[in-house]
């Protein structure tokens, strides 16, 4: 820089905010993401040879609806104008440090893979065209284990109790789910035992972790194990017709899945409507959940009480709160509500159980209530970008323009350039997975 | 639990011992209740328990006399069974070695299972495409599925030191990607992992060949002898080297090592990438020991036993040794359980295994459970500050 210029940038220097390293860190992080993902969707829409793509408003086409075609690539310019827009945003430096940067980031992705989604339909050289389908009803549809059980997580870390076996509570609520819904021919006595099951594996955690002060994370480790053995053991000794007739027919005479509940009027909005207002009871709840719980984490007396015990469970004993009687409740909700998210690999989706059926969707729950930062709300939105894999696997499973694997992995990458990124250093509650002893 | 341990009968270690066994006997105990309960013949017998008990007692004793006794003779019973676990045992006793080193500095490792898949692939493509003498083959398969594993585990420290990415999260999106990506790619799209002429089926690559295989002596192979040689460099990296100081220091108290001098970034780099390398000679085990096709169960669950193996083995690499063994022993017995009258199911192993390590990390409720009341020891967990 030439020293006449010198002057006017000294002048104004005052009036700048003081920069750190960090802040030049993350501007230099916001520019290099959003710079290439600009680019990756620039390239994408000057690569559309056919801007037509086919998109089916419905699961299956039927006489009412057939896929329709649709200039696709005027998509892919607004996806860019969000893009870019962001891009200069970054550049700037005024992508603000709150809840409106998890907004920005959201529009972002959301324009990325509305861009991807359009490039990867487009110019199929296939004989049967496929078509693009509306990934939000699938995508709720796959929710309930995901949501329900980072939910589960956040309730009781919140209360200081660390919570690995989310998955031992999905496999056990799965199970017992199915195995009572059997038996009573009923789906609704099948989510109640489901609950119960969560519960039972949250008492034997509250039983090691509480009472004789295990540390958290082996029990944790233990229950996981322990209940992988114990259903696939319990599903092995189910009596085959010849054995033993009657058990064998009303355990394979299970109930139809839940049925979508469809609201009238409130299913028929475009592009949202099947998916919110035309779901199993069980969607229905795990959408409601995550309002509840925040709800009672923020706006009650118990919640106040959950958090303080999870953070500095000291003070709250010195003003009254009992300790472990607060923290006991907080595992037996979060396992009811774990189990109930299990119920969805049987009572929700299928009438028999398979081994393993979580299938380490536990351990995503896991990963949601961490990068959600033990916040009820980003813990869901972490586990809805979850549901968004299964959902992508469902749908883009039929044309090949990328190799199949990369879709599978895209979210698990995602992630991964996300908390390396930019959810960086997280904290959890100061008190998380120690145990409370009275002096 | 301090590093330097000095075998001494001191009360704390005799106390360990025992609540160990008496660990490892409530969880048989509780296994063998599961085994009679599960066998028809006892349960008929239940039905007229309260005209004739006896009946009931003389099954339940005969059927879990018999498992238990498949159970120990086709584990340790003969030269050849034997054999059978020791190898069995040498990728947990590896997998669990890496587990427990990344428990020691106060990271979670969850990510053993990417580590071995990636090893198992490097290892494999290695043995079965490079045209190398024999002895320079095996050791170039060997250290590829090690460096494969380290590279894998390090992706994890990395981001850890550098972003501050919490390991769990960057463990089990490793895994995924491990899984359902590379291992995926690799066997549908790679031609050197598909097997020629095994077009049906499950896709599987060639095994290796001969030569780039451990040699076996009484039918163990070297990888044992290498597991074993690993415990041993990692009690030495533990408790004799600078790294291992700073390791343990960092895992106690990271706060106090910055204030100390000490780099954390280069201590959660280095113990990640050495636990890689652990899970990558684990890989190995598989690869170049039981020369297996690899395929997508090859690794089964072995990455997340390492953890139980691990907590086990209390973060040492004696204990990991030990739990291995014991865990390689109840893998091979349980398998066998089956073949017997009883025909026992071998899942009840799996129920057992996690009784165990359950009851070992819980001496108050062991304690409180054989009726024996003392004074409650300190917490028997060495990784302080563990903290997903």
């Amino acid at each position: 820089m030439s020293a006449p210029a010198d002057a006017p940038v000294a002048a104004t220097a005052p009036t700048r905010p003081v920069r750190d390293r960090a802040d030049k860190l993350r501007q230099l992080k916001l520019v290099v993401t959003f710079g290439l993902v600009t680019a990756l969707v620039l390239w994408m829409a000057l690569s559309i040879d056919d801007p037509n793509v086919l998109y089916l408003n419905a699961p299956l086409p039927d006489k009412d609806h057939q896929p329709e075609a649709f200039n696709g690539l005027r998509l892919v310019w607004i996806a860019l104008v969000i893009c870019a827009a962001a891009l200069v945003a970054a550049v700037a430096n005024v992508i603000p440090r709150n809840a409106w940067s998890a907004v920005i980031f959201g529009a972002v992705g959301l324009a990325f893979y509305m861009a991807f989604t359009i490039w990867y339909y487009a110019d199929q050289t296939g004989v049967v065209e496929s078509w693009i389908v509306n990934p939000l009803p699938s995508t709720l549809k796959y929710c309930p284990p995901l949501v329900l059980g980072a939910l589960a997580g956040v309730i009781c870390e919140r209360a200081g109790v660390i919570n690995i076996a989310i998955e031992a509570q999905l496999l056990m609520g799965a199970f017992f789910g199915w195995v009572i819904a059997a038996m009573a021919y009923s789906n609704g006595a099948g989510l109640v035992a489901a609950a119960l099951a969560g519960v039972v594996v949250a008492l034997v955690l509250g039983l090691f972790s509480l009472r004789y002060h295990v540390d958290q994370v082996v029990v944790g480790v233990v229950l996981i194990a322990l209940a992988l053995g114990l259903t696939t053991f319990l599903k092995g000794q189910i009596p085959t017709p010849e054995e033993n007739k009657d058990l064998s027919t009303l355990l394979s005479d299970s109930p139809d899945p839940l049925a979508p509940i469809e609201i009238p009027g409130l299913s028929s909005i475009p592009v949202i409507g099947r998916a919110l207002f035309n779901q199993s009871i069980l969607v229905y709840i795990a959408l409601l959940a995550p309002f509840v719980v925040w709800f009672l984490l923020y706006q009650t007396r118990w919640g106040l009480r959950v958090r303080a015990v999870g953070e500095h469970p000291k003070a709250a004993d010195t003003v009254g709160i009992r300790v472990n009687r607060v923290r006991w409740q907080a595992i037996t909700l979060g396992g009811a509500l774990a189990g109930l998210g299990g119920a969805f690999f049987t009572v929700g989706s299928s009438t028999t159980f398979n081994d393993n059926a979580s299938n380490g969707q536990g351990f995503m729950a896991l990963a949601a209530v961490i990068m959600g930062r033990w916040h009820p709300v980003g813990a869901t939105m972490a586990a809805l970008f979850f549901a968004l894999t299964a959902a992508m696997k469902d749908d883009f499973g039929l044309v090949t323009k990328v190799p199949s694997q990369l879709i599978a992995v895209a979210p698990y990458l995602a992630t991964l350039i996300a908390v390396a990124g930019f959810v960086g250093r997280v904290r959890p509650p100061a008190a998380d997975g120690e145990p409370y002893v009275k002096d | 639990m301090s590093g330097k341990r000095r075998f001494r009968l001191d009360g704390k270690w005799v106390d360990s011992v025992l609540t160990t066994v008496a660990a490892i006997f409530l969880a048989l105990f509780i296994g063998a209740v599961l085994i009679a309960l599960s066998n028809e013949d006892v349960v008929d017998s239940m039905g007229y328990f309260f005209v004739y008990p006896w009946d009931f007692f003389s099954r339940s004793f005969d059927v879990v006399g018999q498992s238990y006794g498949k159970l120990i003779s086709a584990s340790l019973g003969s030269g050849d069974a034997l054999a059978n676990t020791l190898n069995r045992s040498a990728p947990l006793i590896c997998a669990g070695l890496g587990v427990s080193l990344a428990f020691r500095s106060g990271l979670f490792n969850i990510g053993a299972q990417g580590q071995i898949i990636l090893g198992t692939l490097a290892a494999s493509y290695v043995g079965f495409t490079w045209d190398l003498p024999g002895p320079i083959l095996l050791l170039a398969s060997v250290a590829a599925g090690i460096l494969a594993g380290a590279f894998w585990g390090a992706i994890a420290g990395f981001l850890k030191a550098v972003a501050g990415a919490h390991e769990v999260i960057s463990t089990i999106m490793l895994n995924q990607v491990a899984a359902l990506g590379v291992l995926a790619y690799a066997l549908s799209e790679m031609k050197a992992f598909q097997k020629p002429g095994d077009t049906l089926g499950l896709p599987q690559s060639p095994p290796v060949p001969d030569k780039a295989a451990f040699p076996e002596l009484f039918g163990v192979h070297l990888g044992v002898v290498l597991a074993l040689v690993a415990a041993a460099i990692v009690w030495w990296l533990l408790n004799r080297s600078t790294l291992g100081f700073e390791l343990r220091s960092v895992g106690s108290n990271p706060e106090a090592s910055r204030t100390a001098g000490m780099s954390t970034a280069k201590v959660f780099i280095l113990t990640m990438a050495i636990a890689g390398a652990l899970s990558g000679l684990a890989a190995c085990m598989f690869i170049n020991g039981d020369q297996a096709s690899n395929n997508e169960s090859l690794v089964g669950s072995v990455g997340f036993d390492a953890i139980t193996v691990a907590l086990l083995g209390r973060g040492t690499p004696l204990g990991s040794v030990l739990a291995g063994f014991l865990f390689g022993a109840l893998a091979v017995g349980g398998g066998a359980m089956q073949t017997t009258d009883a025909g026992t199911a071998p899942e009840v192993v799996q129920v057992i295994q996690s009784l165990i390590v359950l009851f070992v990390a819980a001496p108050a409720a062991v304690r409180w459970l054989v009726r024996q009341r003392r004074k409650e020891p300190t917490s028997t967990f060495a990784a302080k500050g563990v903290t997903p």
